[in-house]
C-alpha cells in the first residue's frame, strides 16, 4: 500500500468519472444508481482513510505515508500526512458519506450533482495531503469549480449572486497567495513543503515607501497567504460571502462548506503561515487578535438578529472560526490544540446544524424562523437532536464544542488576556442566539396551521445524525481521542515557532515576546513525546 | 551561397510557391467549385509544413543574417502553421454554407502565414517589415472578406487605417534605430546597444517600435481596432485573427527585443510592464459589459496578450519560455472556443450573442462541459491548463524581481474570471430559450473535444502538456544565444 494517500485522494474522482462516463439516462433508476455509486465510493474512501489512521504514528515527527513523484514542468507530486493534516482528512472522508445520504432526495440533474460532490471530495482531501506548494494551490483552487456549480445549479433563489461572490472572493485571495508562493519558491529554491518548513525566510525589517515593514520579507509573504486564508476561513471583514453562499447552497453544499471548506483556511494558517513565517506571525498576532475578537462579538450580534435559520448558523460559524484564529496565532500549546479541536468539532456540529435545518426545510420549504414554533410536539426525536447540536454550538461542557473553545481561550489568554476577555463574551452571546433560535423553532405552542401535519425524522435522517451525535459526545467527554492524534505535532509546531521567534528577537528583528503570564509553560518536545497526558484535556475534565 | 540561403528558407519558399500555384489554379480553374477543396488542400499543406518545420533542427542564418532559422522561430512557426491550418479546416463548412466561400480565402491565408513565418524569423529590420506587411495586407483583405456586408467592410477599413498607422510608427522607429546605430541587422544593433550608453534617439526608436508592435498584438493602449474588427469580420476570419497572427506578433516582439535590444532590458522592461498592466486590466474590465461573444473574445485576447507580455517583460530565458508556453496554450484554447462559436446557429442562422448559450448544459451536457472547461481554462482556474500558462508567466516575473507586475496580473485575472464565469453561468444556471441547432460538422466536434481534453487533462504527468514546456525551453534558449 505505497500509494494509499493517492488512492484515498483520487478514489472519489474515479467514482465521478464512472458517473459521468458509464451511467446513462436520467430516469429515476439511473438517478438511484448514481446515488448508490456515490455512496459506495465515499464509504470506500472512508474505509481506506481508516487504514491511514490506524497506520499513523502520532509520536513520530515529520510526515508519514509520503509519496513522491515527478509531475510536469519541473513540478513535483508529493503527498503525506502529519498529525495536523490527518484529522482533517478523516473529517472529510467521514462526513462525505453522510453528505451523500443527506442528498438522497435530490431529483434535479442527480448525476451531475453527485459527480460535483465527488470531485469536490478529491480536491478537499488533496488540499490536506499535498506536500508541494503548487500541488496544494491546484487542489485549493480546483475545489472552487464544483462548489460554484453546486451553489449555482442546485441553490436557492439568489444562487447566482451567491455563487459569483463565493468564487470571486476566494479567487482573489488565492491569486495573491499564488504570488507569495512564487516568491517563496524562488527564495527557497523548492516548492517542497517539507523543505520549506525547514527553510528560514528572511525577517530583517525593511521599508517600502517610508513604511517600516516589521518582519520584512516574511511579513510580505504572510500577507499574501493571509489574503487567501482569511477569506476562506472566513475572518471579519471578508466574511460576507459566507452567509450568502450558505443560505443559497443546497443543504449538502452548506454542510460541506461549513464542515470542511472553511477548515482549509485554518489548516493553511497551521501549515504555512505559522511555521513558515513565525516572525511575521508573531508580529501580526495582535492584528489577528483584533480581527478575531471583532468577528466573534460582531458576528454573534448579527446572528442574534437573523430571521433565516441558515444565515444565523452561517454567522455563528464566522464567530466560531474567530476562536480558531485566536488559538492559532496565540501560538502556544493550548491555543493550537484548541484551534484544531475547534475546527474538527465545528466540522460536525455546524454540519449537523445545517442538516437539522435541512430536515425541516425539506418538509416546509422555508428557512424563516418565524414560520416554525412548537416542533417539539410533533417531532420529539428532531427536537432532541437539534438540542444536542445547539448545546454543542453553545459550547456546553460535555460536548466537543466546549473543548475547542476552552482550549483556544486558554491559549489566547496566555498570549493576550484582553483578546481572551473579548472573545469570552462571544461564548455568552453564542448561548444567546443559539438558545433563542432553539426556543423559537422547537418550543412554544404549535399555532401555525401549516405545521400540523409535519412528520418526525425518517430512518434515513436518523441514520445520518447518529454518527454525528456520537462524535459530538465522544469527543466532548474524551477529547484525548483527538488530541492524542495531533497533540505531538502541535507541540513540535509550537517549539519550532518559539525557537525561531526567540532567535529573531535576539537578532533585533522584532520586539521580544512577552513571557506567558499564567498557566503552564510549554515543555520542550523531547520529554513529551508519549503519554504524559494532554494538559488541555485535563483542564477540560476538571471543569 | 544562394543555394544554401534558399535551403534555409525552404519552408517559406515552398509556401510561397504553393500560394502562387493556388492562385493560378483558382484564376484559371472553375472558381466556385474549387474554393472548398482548395481550402482543405491549403489546410493540409499548412499542417504538413508545420510537421516539416517541427521535425527540422539546427540554427542557421541566411542572406547575411537577415533571416534566422532557429529553435525559437521553429516553435513559433509550428504554432502559426497548426493554428492557421486548423482554423482553415474549421472555416470551410461555415463559409460554404453561408455562400461566402471564395478561392481567394485560402490563398490569402497562405500569404498571411508566409508573412508571419518570415517575421518570426527576421534577423533584420527590413525582413521584419517585409514579413509584417505581407501578413497585414492579407489580413486587411480577409477582414473585409464579406464585401457585401457593411460591418465586414467597416472592419476591414478600420483595420487597414489603424494598421497603416501602426506600420508608420514602426517604420519611424526603425528609421530612428537605423539612424542612431547605423545598422538594420539585429546582430549589429545589439552590438551597438551592448557597447555604450543607449542614446536618447535610439530609445525613441525603440519606443516607436514597441508601439508599432503593440498595435499588432493589440496591447492596450493600442487595442482600439480589435473589438470592432473581431465583431465585424466573418467568424472564421475572427477565429484566424485570434490564433496565428497573435502568436506571430508576440513572437516577433520577443525576437526584436531579445535579439536586437537584449542588452537594454532595463529600458524596454518598463514599456512592456506598462503595456502588460494596461492590457490585462483593460481587457478584463471592458469585457464585463459585452453581450456579443466575438467582442468578448476580442477583449479577452487583449487581456491574454497582457499576460503574455508579463512573461516577455521579465527579459529572461524563463520569460521567453513562459511567453511561448502561454501562446501555445492560448492558441489551443481559442481554437476550441472558436470551433464552438462557428457551430452556434439557430434555425440555420449564425448567432453570436452570449445569451444564446442559455441552457446549453441541459440541452447538450457533453458540449457544455467541454466549452465550460475551455472558459475555466481561459480564466486560469487550476487544474485546467490555462492556469499553468499563467503560473509560468507569473513565475518568470517574480524571478525577474517584478513581483508587483505579478500581483497586478493576479488581480486582473480575478476580474477576468468574472466574465468567463458569466458565460459558464449562462450555460449552466439559466433556463434555455430556444435550443441551438444540433448540426455539428465532424471537424468542429473533433477540434472542440481535442482542445477541451487538452485543457482538462494536459496537466497529467504522462501528458506533460504534450511536451510543450520542454520544446519552449529549447526555443527560448536558442533565442538568447
Amino acid at each position: 500500500m505505497d500509494n494509499i494517500l493517492t488512492l484515498v485522494a483520487f478514489l472519489p474522482l474515479i467514482g465521478a468519472l464512472v458517473l459521468m462516463l458509464v451511467l446513462r439516462g436520467d430516469d429515476p433508476a439511473a438517478d438511484l444508481n448514481a446515488k448508490i455509486v456515490s455512496l459506495l465510493t465515499t464509504t470506500a474512501t472512508f474505509l481506506l482513510s481508516l487504514v491511514v489512521l490506524t497506520g499513523f504514528e502520532p509520536s513520530v515527527g515529520g510526515f508519514q505515508f509520503v509519496e513522491e513523484g515527478k509531475w510536469m514542468m519541473g513540478l513535483s507530486y508529493k503527498l503525506g500526512v502529519d498529525g495536523i493534516s490527518l484529522p482533517f482528512v478523516m473529517l472529510t472522508t467521514a462526513l462525505m458519506p453522510l453528505v451523500i445520504l443527506a442528498s438522497w432526495d435530490v431529483n434535479v440533474r442527480v448525476k451531475e450533482y453527485m459527480a460535483a460532490f465527488l470531485i469536490l471530495e478529491t480536491m478537499m482531501i488533496g488540499v490536506f495531503v499535498s506536500l508541494d506548494l503548487i500541488l496544494f494551490y491546484v487542489f485549493f483552487e480546483a475545489g472552487l469549480i464544483p462548489m460554484f456549480l453546486i451553489i449555482g445549479i442546485w441553490g436557492g433563489k439568489d444562487r447566482i449572486y451567491a455563487a459569483f461572490k463565493f468564487f470571486l472572493y476566494t479567487f482573489l485571495g488565492s491569486v495573491l497567495m499564488l504570488v507569495a508562493m512564487l516568491a517563496m519558491y524562488f527564495d527557497a529554491g523548492t516548492s517542497d513543503i517539507e523543505a520549506l518548513l525547514a527553510h528560514e525566510f528572511a525577517a530583517e525589517p525593511f521599508s517600502i515607501m517610508g513604511w517600516q515593514i516589521i518582519g520584512g520579507f516574511q511579513t510580505m509573504l504572510w500577507l499574501g497567504f493571509f489574503a487567501s486564508f482569511a477569506v476562506k476561513m472566513p475572518m471579519w471583514p471578508v466574511h460576507t460571502w459566507l452567509p450568502d453562499a450558505h443560505v443559497q447552497a443546497p443543504t449538502a453544499g452548506s454542510v460541506v462548506l461549513a464542515a470542511i471548506l472553511l477548515k482549509m483556511g485554518g489548516y493553511g494558517f497551521l501549515r504555512f503561515s505559522l511555521p513558515m513565517f513565525p516572525v511575521a506571525s508573531a508580529a501580526m498576532a495582535d492584528f489577528v487578535f483584533v480581527l478575531s475578537v471583532i468577528a466573534i462579538i460582531y458576528t454573534s450580534l448579527v446572528a442574534l438578529m437573523q430571521e433565516d435559520m441558515k444565515k444565523l448558523i452561517a454567522y455563528s460559524s464566522v464567530a466560531h472560526m474567530g476562536f480558531v484564529t485566536l488559538g492559532i496565532f496565540a501560538a502556544n500549546r493550548q491555543g493550537i490544540d484548541g484551534a484544531i479541536f475547534q475546527m474538527i468539532s465545528h466540522g460536525f456540529i455546524s454540519g449537523a446544524l445545517f442538516l437539522v435545518v435541512g430536515v425541516i426545510y425539506d418538509r416546509m420549504h422555508t428557512r424563516e424562523i418565524a414560520a416554525y414554533g412548537g416542533l417539539a410536539v410533533r417531532m420529539p426525536a428532531f427536537a432532541l437532536v437539534f438540542m444536542l447540536f445547539t448545546m454543542g454550538n453553545v459550547g456546553l461542557p460535555g460536548t466537543s464544542g466546549f473543548v475547542g473553545e476552552f482550549l483556544s481561550l486558554a491559549g489566547a489568554f496566555q498570549a493576550n488576556p484582553w483578546a481572551a476577555f473579548g472573545a469570552a463574551t462571544g461564548v455568552i452571546l453564542s448561548a444567546g442566539y443559539a438558545l433563542w433560535l432553539y426556543r423559537r423553532v422547537v418550543f412554544g405552542d404549535m399555532i401555525k396551521q401549516s405545521l400540523q401535519g409535519i412528520q418526525d425524522m425518517t430512518l434515513r435522517e436518523r441514520g445520518i445524525f447518529a454518527p454525528l451525535v456520537a462524535a459530538t459526545l465522544v469527543f466532548g467527554i474524551y477529547p484525548s481521542l483527538a488530541t492524542d492524534l495531533f497533540g505531538p505535532a502541535s507541540l513540535r509546531l509550537v517549539h519550532t515557532v518559539e525557537t525561531r521567534v526567540a532567535a529573531a528577537a535576539e537578532a533585533g528583528h522584532i520586539a521580544a515576546p512577552p513571557a506567558p503570564p499564567v498557566l503552564a509553560q510549554v515543555e520542550a518536545p523531547a520529554d513529551d513525546e508519549h503519554g504524559e497526558g494532554e494538559p488541555g484535556a485535563e483542564q477540560t475534565e476538571s471543569h | 551561397m544562394l543555394a544554401h540561403d534558399l535551403g534555409v528558407l525552404l519552408p517559406e519558399v515552398l509556401l510561397a510557391l504553393y500560394a502562387m500555384g493556388a492562385l493560378l489554379v483558382g484564376v484559371y480553374g472553375r472558381q466556385q467549385e474549387i474554393a472548398g477543396p482548395l481550402c482543405w488542400v491549403t489546410a493540409a499543406v499548412l499542417v504538413l509544413l508545420g510537421l516539416f518545420v517541427g521535425f527540422s533542427s539546427g540554427t542557421d542564418t541566411a542572406f547575411d543574417g537577415a533571416f534566422t532559422a532557429d529553435g525559437f522561430g521553429r516553435f513559433a512557426k509550428v504554432l502559426i502553421l497548426f493554428g492557421a491550418g486548423v482554423t482553415l479546416m474549421l472555416s470551410e463548412a461555415y463559409m460554404t454554407r453561408r455562400g461566402i466561400m471564395r478561392f481567394e480565402f485560402p490563398v490569402l491565408i497562405s500569404l498571411a502565414v508566409l508573412g508571419m513565418m518570415v517575421m518570426v524569423s527576421a534577423g533584420d529590420l527590413m525582413t521584419l517589415y517585409m514579413g509584417l506587411e505581407l501578413q497585414s495586407l492579407a489580413l486587411y483583405v480577409i477582414a473585409a472578406f464579406r464585401r457585401d456586408s457593411a460591418r465586414s467592410t467597416e472592419a476591414g477599413l478600420k483595420y487597414f487605417m489603424l494598421g497603416a498607422l501602426s506600420s508608420g510608427l514602426l517604420l519611424y522607429g526603425a528609421s530612428l534605430i537605423y539612424g542612431y546605430t547605423g545598422a538594420t541587422g539585429f546582430a549589429a544593433i545589439s552590438e551597438v546597444v551592448a557597447g555604450e550608453q543607449v542614446s536618447l534617439g535610439l530609445l525613441f526608436g525603440l519606443a516607436f517600435l514597441c508601439a508599432g508592435m503593440g498595435f499588432k498584438i493589440s496591447a492596450a493602449p493600442f487595442h482600439m481596432w480589435t473589438p470592432d474588427v473581431y465583431e465585424g469580420a466573418p467568424t472564421p476570419v475572427t477565429a484566424f485573427f485570434a490564433t496565428a497572427p497573435k502568436a506571430a506578433a508576440a513572437a516577433l516582439f520577443a525576437r526584436v527585443l531579445y535579439d536586437a535590444f537584449g542588452a537594454a532590458v532595463a529600458d524596454w522592461q518598463q514599456i512592456l510592464a506598462f503595456l502588460a498592466v494596461a492590457s490585462m486590466f483593460l481587457g478584463s474590465v471592458a469585457a464585463i459589459g459585452q453581450k456579443n461573444l466575438k467582442r468578448l473574445m476580442a477583449y479577452s485576447s487583449i487581456a491574454h496578450m497582457g499576460f503574455a507580455l508579463v512573461g516577455l517583460a521579465a527579459g529572461t530565458v524563463e520569460g521567453a519560455q513562459a511567453l511561448l508556453i502561454y501562446l501555445a496554450i492560448y492558441v489551443t484554447m481559442n481554437v476550441g472556443v472558436f470551433a464552438f462559436m462557428l457551430t452556434m446557429a439557430r434555425d440555420g442562422q449564425p448567432v453570436v450573442e452570449i445569451r444564446d448559450l442559455a441552457g446549453l448544459s441541459k440541452d447538450r451536457p457533453a458540449l457544455a462541459l467541454g466549452v465550460g472547461a475551455l472558459f475555466f481554462s481561459l480564466a486560469g482556474v487550476p487544474p485546467l491548463v490555462g492556469f499553468f500558462g499563467k503560473w509560468q508567466v507569473f513565475a518568470a516575473a517574480v524571478e525577474a524581481d517584478l513581483a508587483a507586475l505579478a500581483v497586478a496580473g493576479a488581480v486582473a485575472s480575478v476580474i477576468g474570471a468574472y466574465y468567463y464565469l458569466r458565460i459558464v453561468k449562462i450555460m449552466y444556471f439559466d433556463a434555455a430559450e430556444a435550443p441551438l441547432d444540433r448540426r455539428m460538422p465532424l471537424v468542429h466536434g473533433v477540434a472542440i473535444s481535442v482542445s477541451a481534453l487538452a485543457m482538462g487533462l494536459g496537466w497529467l504527468p504522462m501528458v506533460n502538456l504534450f511536451g510543450v514546456p520542454e520544446a519552449a525551453a529549447v526555443a527560448a534558449a536558442s533565442l538568447l544565444q
